[in-house]
């Protein structure tokens, strides 16, 4: 990710805020112990998924694999036991989000992460 | 709305009157218009598309022809998406229907371009061709088009970190459940004038393919995958989806009209118009807060916000839609930047009660989550005229890009 970082306080994490050189604005959820816990994104171009999930990537993918069953298309929620992945927009608009639910700070609202 | 439905809800309770504009998807009651068969205009059909089981997909079909010759196939099952540009044709090898020989799109060296298209639960990758294609009475020529093909090269590794390719999704069978996507949504071209510059700045949908090996290929605009109503000769300004009102069901056809304000049978009306912004959006505000939110005939629910919110539960076995214990009524309130706004009132079911009838594919209450954000999807186009106008293009309403509903 190419980018200037932004880094902000707020009680029980530090937010990095870091725009991609195609214009995907990437917001950064980081524990006082330095773990990224959530990750959200917002751009015109479809954002690096394997980067921004790291190494929680190959999970997401198996479960787009084998989802069964009558379909969404559009937006997707994916929610395993340790990883929440929603992805919304259209071509030309993509947002998503990404997190750990036990490693959410207590307190913490989900709806803060976007 | 006519003035007569208006007269009516005004009869019934003046306290009515207040919604009289606001009819439509799921529990209203008006009706709107549904075009005739015109040269402008071709039969489109929610039901369970060509590979089955397809929830609240909108299909049409389109006639290819390998450029300047009479080698055509009408292909049908193919998917009406106002919330993409460009048509995209899935392969008989890959499972789809396209058997004509397409050319391939070359590149200045002289190697087929492949594209990988980012839709946003999944990808579709394979060569750029250019087919003439004709929707009813209208007709471009030499468009370039996708054809989706995973066996044209080896998926790049920037395509691949954009996620799952559409076709290998749904346990092996064909995930697109399509045999095409007709992207005819408010942009030209699938990518724009980033697609045509070359470092780091490039968002990767276009590659030049030696072999199997693909690398990131600077694409100009006017060989970029394209919306094909832009590039009508006529009636080349817009769509406009209508689907009649409904209750659950196996099927229900309707009409895509091409142009507004061109022909006697696609005048803007009394329809509001909402500009779209740069991002691609417009405003939807619930229960007070206003929201970014698009309208995607390609979605196949209302997808809004969360459970928290919306006090609607996910599915306990499908976590991308909601499962309230009984229908819910609620409403929404659109408006964009220099426009009226419009209040839309809808319900919804229980995704898992809706889909236990195996012979229903029609899903006017189908919601589900989708943070911070409202998508109008499928059931917002029953019993609603929706117009979607192209970006620099001149209508009745204004220039383009806007919804009007």
């Amino acid at each position: 990710m190419q980018a200037r970082v932004q880094s902000s306080q707020h009680s029980g994490y530090t937010l990095h805020e870091m725009q991609s050189a195609t214009g995907t604005t990437v917001r950064e959820y980081v524990s006082p112990a330095g773990m990224v816990f959530a990750v959200a994104w917002k751009g015109p171009y479809a954002p690096n998924l394997q980067q921004l999930l790291g190494s929680q990537f190959e999970q997401y993918e198996q479960a787009i694999r084998t989802s069964s069953g009558r379909a969404s298309h559009g937006p997707v929620t994916i929610r395993l036991a340790n990883l929440v992945v929603q992805l919304s927009g259209h071509m030309g608009d993509y947002s998503g989000r990404a997190y750990i639910p036990d490693k959410v700070p207590t307190g913490m609202s989900l709806e803060s992460i976007r | 709305v006519t003035n007569a439905a208006k007269l009516r809800m005004a009869a019934l309770s003046a306290s009515l009157a207040v919604f009289a504009t606001a009819c439509g998807g799921g529990g209203s009651s008006h009706q709107n218009t549904i075009a005739a068969s015109s040269s402008n205009v071709e039969t489109i059909t929610v039901n369970a598309g060509p590979a089955g089981g397809y929830p609240n997909g909108v299909f049409t079909s389109v006639r290819v022809c390998v450029p300047s010759t009479s080698n055509c196939q009408v292909i049908d099952g193919i998917l009406v998406d106002t919330g993409s540009y460009g048509l995209r044709l899935l392969s008989s090898t890959g499972g789809g229907a396209l058997t004509v020989p397409l050319p391939d799109q070359t590149g200045s060296d002289g190697n087929p371009i492949g594209e990988c298209a980012p839709f946003v639960s999944g990808l579709t990758w394979g060569p750029v061709a250019n087919a003439d294609i004709t929707i009813s009475g209208e007709k471009a020529s030499n468009l370039p088009v996708q054809v989706v093909d995973g066996s044209f090269a080896s998926l790049p590794k920037q395509c691949a970190a954009f996620g799952v390719p559409e076709q290998e999704t749904l346990s092996g069978q064909n995930g697109l459940g399509a045999n095409g996507i007709l992207g005819v949504g408010p942009l030209v071209q699938d990518c724009g004038s980033q697609c045509t510059q070359t470092g780091s700045s490039n968002p990767d949908l276009y590659y030049d393919c030696a072999g199997t090996t693909c690398t990131v290929y600077a694409e100009s605009l006017a060989a970029q995958v394209q919306n094909p109503v832009a590039a009508f000769a006529t009636d080349n300004n817009g769509v406009i989806v209508e689907l009649p009102q409904t209750s659950t069901t196996s099927s229900v056809t309707g009409s895509l009209v091409f142009g507004i304000g061109t022909q006697s049978n696609n005048a803007l009306a009394n329809a509001t118009v909402f500009p779209i912004n740069s991002k691609v959006e417009f405003n939807t505000s619930f229960k007070g807060q206003s929201y970014p939110a698009f309208v995607d005939s390609g979605s196949n629910a209302l997808f809004f916000l969360d459970s928290n919110t919306t006090s609607l539960p996910e599915c306990s076995d499908n976590s991308s839609f909601y499962c309230p214990g009984s229908n819910t009524s609620l409403s929404a309130t659109t408006a964009a930047t220099g426009s009226a706004s419009e209040t839309v009132k809808f319900t919804i079911g229980n995704a898992d009660s809706l889909f236990s009838d195996p012979s229903a594919f029609v899903f006017p209450t189908l919601g589900g989550p989708n943070s911070g954000t409202f998508d109008w999807g499928l059931p917002f186009f029953f019993g609603r005229d929706v117009y979607t106008a192209i970006d620099g293009k001149s209508t009745p309403g204004g220039q383009g890009p806007y919804w009007a509903f």
